[in-house]
């Protein structure tokens, strides 16, 4: 039967997608344990892993520091994609991202701005820190959606949300003027965006908080597919739209928090990864996305941080800085692309 | 009478500010109601009340004899289905995935379809039609094949009541025809009750068992196309200056030339259409004789002719109509034989004729 095999394409196609993905973390993950300026080859981790830890220098730089890094990199790249996924259904448009919009950049005001007038100078641990981020990215949120009531237009709202982030930038700025010596390090160490120097607290904390709000949005998949043909067409098959919206919208900002608080800033892995998958799946079904752009996410971030620490080595760049380079040309190419579709 | 569909003191409007109050209308299961009316007059305001997208002002909407305000969102959802005129764009989405998401208030928490959805969604990618386009790109898709997915994707929710907002909006006659017949097929066979607006009047009457006119603060007539249509004229509906409709050729003609006549068509048997839209086009008054009332050609005339001399049907020509025939002619000045075949009964066309070509008016030899 033609018609049958035709209908078993897509989750074929799906069940081939995460395959490769699932490849490619397992070698990104192995890579990046291996990898560093202390190298250790594939029996020596085994070994390592085997014996369990110890005090010796290389259990140290497994266990403490290169393990609990990727691991972070890799929730916290995953749910960067799933966070701009939900922020491009929300808008109905695949240009849409926590960076772009400013919220990024408002959770890290929140952040920069707790970090100095209420912290004092004691480090904050990760769960105040996303609380904080919570807080500035649900402020910019709404922010971004009141002026989305007056601006119809993507292109307008993506610039409205471009000089929001200044806005949120310069006042971060402003009250770095007033901070500590010690603040300031913290600050600037933070907000240029790094997965370096985290421990397994920070691992805890995105996984407790990630993975139940992936799950969360991947339940959501039926109604933000009926949502795709808008409004009208979502409420005659029965969504209940103003609190799917507003389930979108928690899940998006607490997603993009969680990572702006344990990691900073990371720009366009929010648009460019959701895009990624969807031209692998050639799909936009939300039940298949969302687990894919997971992986997807994963994959990209854990090798944009191998890229980061070792390229340069024994200086690191911003994970940021990596993410943009390689993120930055695909949502280019994409914007273009769909210029040329819609003539 | 059943009545499938009922509104009672219906007021619509937005944000509490009332357009159009006191519509009482109902509808039997598996009638055609259609909504005609100018732009901006209130149409997918009625619409878009029936189908909950808007809060009624006042009164009630029932479905199957329940309250639609009574209704849970699922309930309703599998009652009734729409097709709005928003433009759709879901980037990536296959046809089949579009008509899939029509079982959404069938399927699980997931969405996960069943072997039942699965033969539904077949079903009605047949009967619309679209078979062949299910693994296309929606996005890909001619403005007539979105429309027949859009429609699948209705149908895909099994309603008994399906509403439609201008559903030929974008379609070619081919497509408009096609949808109009697989509308009245659905109620016919399936008893589906339909609900739509239409911008083409003359369809309207052809595909609709009720009409509804909307203009004003209430409703302007509501009935049987014929009886609406007699009741409450197009022009005055659309406050149409610039042409007039005819119901029964279900046909739009442009302005009458005013005047006195320079031009006298003789004509009858259709002939003369072509003649007298070309003398509407160029703005030259004519007149048209001699035609029996019946004549399509009088239809026509007197809705584009300056003056029309018209005789009883089934009778021969008077001797003092053909006189005042005559005299209208000579005062025009020009005469144009359509070509009209002279018979026993219209043989004073004939002699017409006969005289216009001895006084050299007769144009066109």
């Amino acid at each position: 039967m033609e018609i049958n095999e035709k209908k078993r394409r897509a989750p074929g196609r799906f069940a081939v997608v995460m395959t490769l993905l699932f490849v490619l973390l397992l070698f990104a993950l192995v890579l990046n344990l291996a990898v560093g300026s202390v190298r250790l080859s594939l029996a020596g981790i085994w070994e390592l892993l085997k014996r369990g830890r110890d005090a010796s220098t290389e259990s140290i730089i497994l266990f403490n520091v290169r393990m609990p890094r990727m691991l972070l990199a890799a929730v916290l790249g995953g749910a960067l994609a799933v966070s701009g996924f939900l922020l491009q259904s929300f808008f109905r448009n695949p240009i849409a991202g926590p960076f772009v919009l400013g919220i990024s950049s408002g959770a890290k005001m929140i952040v920069g701005v707790t970090m100095i007038f209420l912290a004092g100078s004691i480090q904050m641990n990760p769960g105040a820190m996303v609380i904080a981020a919570f807080a500035g990215s649900l402020l910019i949120t709404a922010l971004v959606l009141l002026f989305s009531q007056k601006v119809k237009n993507m292109e307008l709202l993506l610039v409205v949300g471009i000089m929001v982030g200044y806005i949120c930038s310069a006042v971060t700025d402003m009250a770095v003027t007033f901070a500590s010596e010690q603040d300031i390090v913290n600050l600037k160490y933070w907000s240029m965006g790094t997965f370096s120097g985290k421990g397994w607290e920070h691992v805890v904390t995105a996984l407790v908080i990630c993975i139940p709000a992936v799950l969360a949005s991947w339940l959501l998949s039926k109604p933000m597919g009926a949502y795709a043909l808008g409004e009208g067409y979502a409420k005659s098959m029965g969504v209940a739209v103003k609190p799917f919206r507003l389930a979108l919208i928690l899940l998006s900002s607490l997603l993009s928090a969680c990572v702006t608080a344990l990691a900073g800033p990371i720009s366009f892995v929010g648009i460019a990864v959701p895009h990624i998958t969807r031209t692998l799946l050639k799909s936009s079904r939300p039940a298949l996305v969302i687990p894919a752009a997971f992986l997807a996410g994963a994959v990209f971030c854990v090798f944009c941080d191998l890229i980061a620490r070792t390229v340069f080595s024994p200086t690191e760049l911003n994970i940021g800085t990596v993410t943009s380079i390689f993120g930055a040309p695909v949502v280019i190419s994409m914007m273009i692309s769909r210029r040329r579709r819609e003539g | 009478m059943s009545e499938f569909f009922k509104t009672s003191g219906l007021a619509v409007g937005y944000n509490g500010r009332t357009l159009i109050r006191d519509i009482d209308i109902a509808l039997e299961r598996g009638g055609i109601l259609t909504l005609i009316g100018p732009n901006g007059s209130g149409k997918s305001t009625i619409l878009k009340t029936i189908a909950r997208q808007l809060a009624a002002i006042r009164g009630t909407v029932a479905v199957d004899g329940s309250d639609i305000q009574s209704m849970s969102v699922k309930e309703l959802a599998k009652k009734q289905a729409v097709v709005l005129t928003d433009r759709i764009r879901p980037e990536l989405y296959t046809v089949r995935d579009i008509v899939g998401l029509g079982r959404y208030p069938y399927t699980n928490m997931v969405g996960r379809m069943t072997d039942e959805d699965r033969r539904i969604v077949d079903d009605v990618l047949e009967l619309v039609n679209v078979a062949e386009l299910a693994e296309r790109d929606f996005m890909t898709l001619s403005d007539g094949q979105k429309q027949r997915v859009i429609l699948a994707r209705a149908l895909a929710q099994q309603p008994e009541l399906l509403i439609l907002d201008e559903p030929t909006a974008f379609l070619d006659i081919k497509h408009k025809t096609e949808l109009l017949c697989l509308l009245r097929g659905l109620a016919r066979e399936r008893g589906m009750t339909v609900i739509m607006s239409l911008h083409e009047i003359d369809l309207a009457a052809k595909a609709g068992d009720l009409l509804l006119c909307v203009k004003g603060e209430t409703i302007a007539a509501f009935g049987a196309p014929e009886e609406v249509m007699s009741k409450a004229p197009i022009e005055e509906l659309y406050d149409l200056k610039k042409g007039s409709y005819d119901p029964a050729l279900g046909s739009v003609e442009l302005e009458k030339t005013e005047g006195k006549p320079k031009v006298f068509v003789i004509a009858g048997a259709g002939f003369g259409i072509p003649v007298m839209r070309r003398l509407q086009k160029e703005r030259v008054p004519f007149a048209a004789g001699i035609l029996f009332e019946n004549d399509i050609d009088a239809r026509v005339a007197r809705r584009l002719a300056a003056e029309c001399i018209t005789a009883p049907a089934f009778e021969p020509v008077s001797e003092e109509l053909f006189l005042k025939a005559r005299e209208l002619m000579l005062s025009c000045g020009s005469v144009e034989d359509a070509g009209t075949p002279i018979g026993t009964l219209n043989e004073a066309n004939g002699r017409l004729i006969e005289l216009a070509r001895k006084r050299g008016l007769l144009k066109h030899e």
